[in-house]
């Protein structure tokens, strides 16, 4: 009976600390491109294409932990590719995607399944994908792989790493939210203190920093990218301290926009814009362009170069975006700090110092 | 810092969101104890509560009644309790692997139906906070226990509604002793499989409602897998209760408290790593359950399919 518990409390543990494992088979879909052969030349693709049109498609397969549609991380790269095709045209680009790979080892299944489909480019979007990739790449030489949010392409030529400067994004929105809280609390709800997440974040904090020093930034790191619930009561929490201003990263966040909501204390978003949740409150979200990246990668793989760099999608490169939400009345002297500082952050008259 | 941890306004809050952050253990976990009283292990709680969590939000949101929202919750619940109960009882299934089964399927279940008839993260307005005459106007205690959405509520007045049926009727002595000696109480005339298809049932009954009170009462918004593990430390919590609903409410206060104790630890800036901060409640909750877990007993036919020996 004990070894009954034990069972039963490490499973417990397990599910709940990893954010309990999405166990479908892998949900492929393709959108609705069809097989017809393109004969026409791709018209519309800035990716620098001196080769002959292909005479198919560019064929690209994503795998992500999250869903396509989290309004975060999954959905960034969803939407990069839907504009990547609207803009190649369905018949000159089509991908497919697996959503849901928490689990790594099925995510790995997954990527390893597409090389042999043999997609041109097989995107593994998700830090924690990086081992597997490292031991996949090797047997598909053919096949370009881009991995992210990362640097390392572990020296493989067939790896484009990929990640976000969101630290750039972070500080825009820290000198807004340091400019609107007239209470001088700001609450930050985080998923776990690393990657992406926690750039954001200290990008933010810098942001206020340099605006008001007064402006005091309460985090509140949650253990879990999936825990709604806790998400929801860490910013109860730090509305009950006195914050009126709140921002957050990873797709648990829905759960505190609501309680932001409820108490008409003010949002900032990042990865993909939160407006639609909230439109009342939501001030303005740093958004995601991965197209912007992925369309050089494209552009390197037609030219035959499989992988071997890095990219960085950042302010300048159009790669991330602010994205200001067109209910919410903005003064329009703060809106042009914001601008300034994005202009600042290209130009590199503002420095953003992390801690 | 640390002595801003014993001022009013916190520990006001960190009590208020504990109560809340309480309520679907509490409903799921008390259904789960129904359930193991009568022998029944059911690991499918996580499921059954994704797909209640779905059933209420999607029903709340296109007809705007939160009632009717939880209404289908129930049902959904009841329905994946049937299959179970039919599964574990006719068919004498292992327990634990087909409950896993089960929650797999609401897991799988809950996304593809949110994928295909949601599309996107949505919110609704959920059941609003009713503030009780009187008591909710008590400085402190109002505002934690008085000042709450009606699932919260339910839930805390279950559990002396469960301790009564479990303990003061006919019913009650009927579960446990099908769940004690089955072969006794068959002797007797007492139904095992109808107990036990009851106790299911109702479980499952009690795991929609878990997963309602988080999408149209306490979050208002329905995420894939937005349970995240909290079904799974609801059966946890029945052992940790030691199959008592009284036993029950205190695990899931005492880790729900701890919880919204590491919130306001990180946002007072107490020096403690975030890492160890969310670890908190997870060691309490093991370190109490194995000083306690010794000197109690569970069930004897806990996870033993029932066969009429001729």
């Amino acid at each position: 009976m004990k070894k009954f518990v034990w069972f039963v409390l490490t499973l417990a543990l397990v599910l709940s600390a990893c954010g309990a494992p999405a166990a479908e088979a892998p949900a492929a879909e393709a959108p609705a491109a069809t097989e017809a052969p393109a004969v026409e030349a791709p018209a519309a693709t800035e990716a620098p294409t001196e080769a002959p049109a292909p005479a198919e498609p560019f064929r690209v397969a994503v795998v992500m932990p999250s869903a396509i549609n989290d309004l975060a991380f999954g959905q960034s790269m969803y939407d990069a590719l839907v504009r990547i095709q609207e803009e190649m045209g369905a018949e000159n680009f089509e991908f497919v995607y697996s959503e849901g790979m928490f689990v790594v080892d099925d995510a790995a299944a997954a990527i390893r399944d597409y090389a042999t489909q043999g997609f041109d480019l097989v995107i593994a979007h998700g830090s924690q994908y990086g081992s597997s990739l490292q031991e996949i790449a090797p047997d598909f030489p053919e096949t370009s792989f881009a991995w992210g949010t990362t640097v390392d392409t572990f020296g493989q030529p067939n790896i484009f790493a990929y990640e976000a400067a969101s630290h750039e994004g972070g500080y825009v929105n820290g000198v807004l939210a340091a400019k609107l809280t007239k209470s001088k609390v700001i609450g930050v709800v985080g998923p776990i203190e690393t990657g992406d997440a926690k750039l954001y974040i200290d990008g933010f904090k810098a942001g206020v920093a340099a605006t008001d020093p007064d402006v005091k930034v309460n985090v509140n790191y949650i253990g879990s990218f999936s825990d709604v619930a806790l998400a929801s009561e860490a910013a109860t929490t730090h509305i009950s301290a006195g914050a009126d201003v709140l921002t957050g990263s990873a797709q648990m966040v829905v759960g505190a926009i609501g309680k932001a909501e409820e108490a008409n204390a003010l949002w900032f978003g990042t990865q993909s814009n939160q407006a639609s949740l909230a439109p009342k409150i939501v001030v303005a979200s740093q958004v995601y362009h991965w197209e912007v990246i992925l369309k050089e990668i494209i552009g390197l793989v037609q030219d035959g170069v499989l992988g071997g760099q890095s990219f960085t999608a950042n302010l300048e490169n159009g790669g991330q975006v602010i994205e200001f939400n067109p209910d919410y009345a903005l003064p329009e002297d703060v809106r042009a700090v914001a601008d300034e500082t994005v202009k600042g952050i290209v130009d590199g008259t503002v420095t953003i110092t992390l801690p | 810092m640390i002595s801003d941890l014993f001022s009013v306004t916190v520990l006001i809050g960190i009590l208020a969101s504990g109560i809340r952050l309480s309520t679907p253990y509490l409903y799921a976990a008390i259904g789960e104890t129904f359930g193991q009283k009568s022998g029944v292990l059911n690991l499918g709680v996580e499921g059954q509560m994704l797909l209640g969590a779905f059933a209420a939000f999607y029903v709340a949101m296109t007809t705007g009644s939160l009632w009717l929202g939880l209404l289908t919750a129930m049902v959904v619940g009841a329905l994946m309790g049937l299959a179970m109960a039919y599964v574990t009882v006719n068919l004498h299934a292992q327990q634990g692997i087909s409950g896993i089964g089960f929650y797999l399927f609401g897991l799988g279940m809950s996304d593809l139906l949110f994928q295909k008839l949601l599309g996107t993260v949505e919110t609704v307005q959920g059941f609003p906070k009713i503030y009780i005459p009187v008591l909710s106007d008590i400085p402190g205690f109002g505002e934690i226990f008085f000042s709450q959405n009606i699932l919260v509520y339910g839930a805390y007045l279950l559990v002396p509604l469960a301790w009564f049926v479990l303990n003061k009727t006919t019913l009650g002595l009927k579960i446990r002793a099908v769940g004690e000696n089955p072969d006794a109480a068959d002797s007797l005339g007492v139904s095992v499989a109808r107990t036990r298809y009851f106790t299911i049932i109702l479980g499952g009954i009690l795991s929609g409602v878990a997963g309602a009170s988080m999408s149209i009462a306490l979050l208002n918004v329905f995420q894939q897998n937005m349970t995240s593990g909290l079904g799974f430390i609801a059966v946890a919590l029945v052992y940790f209760g030691a199959w008592r609903p009284i036993g029950v409410l205190g695990g899931a206060l005492l880790f729900s408290l701890i919880n919204s104790l590491q919130l306001w630890i990180q946002v007072l800036s107490v020096p403690i790593p975030s890492d160890l901060a969310v670890m908190m409640p997870y060691v309490v909750t093991i370190l109490v359950l194995v000083a306690t877990v010794s000197k109690v007993r569970a069930p004897s036919a806990l996870s033993k399919p029932f066969e009429r020996g001729d």
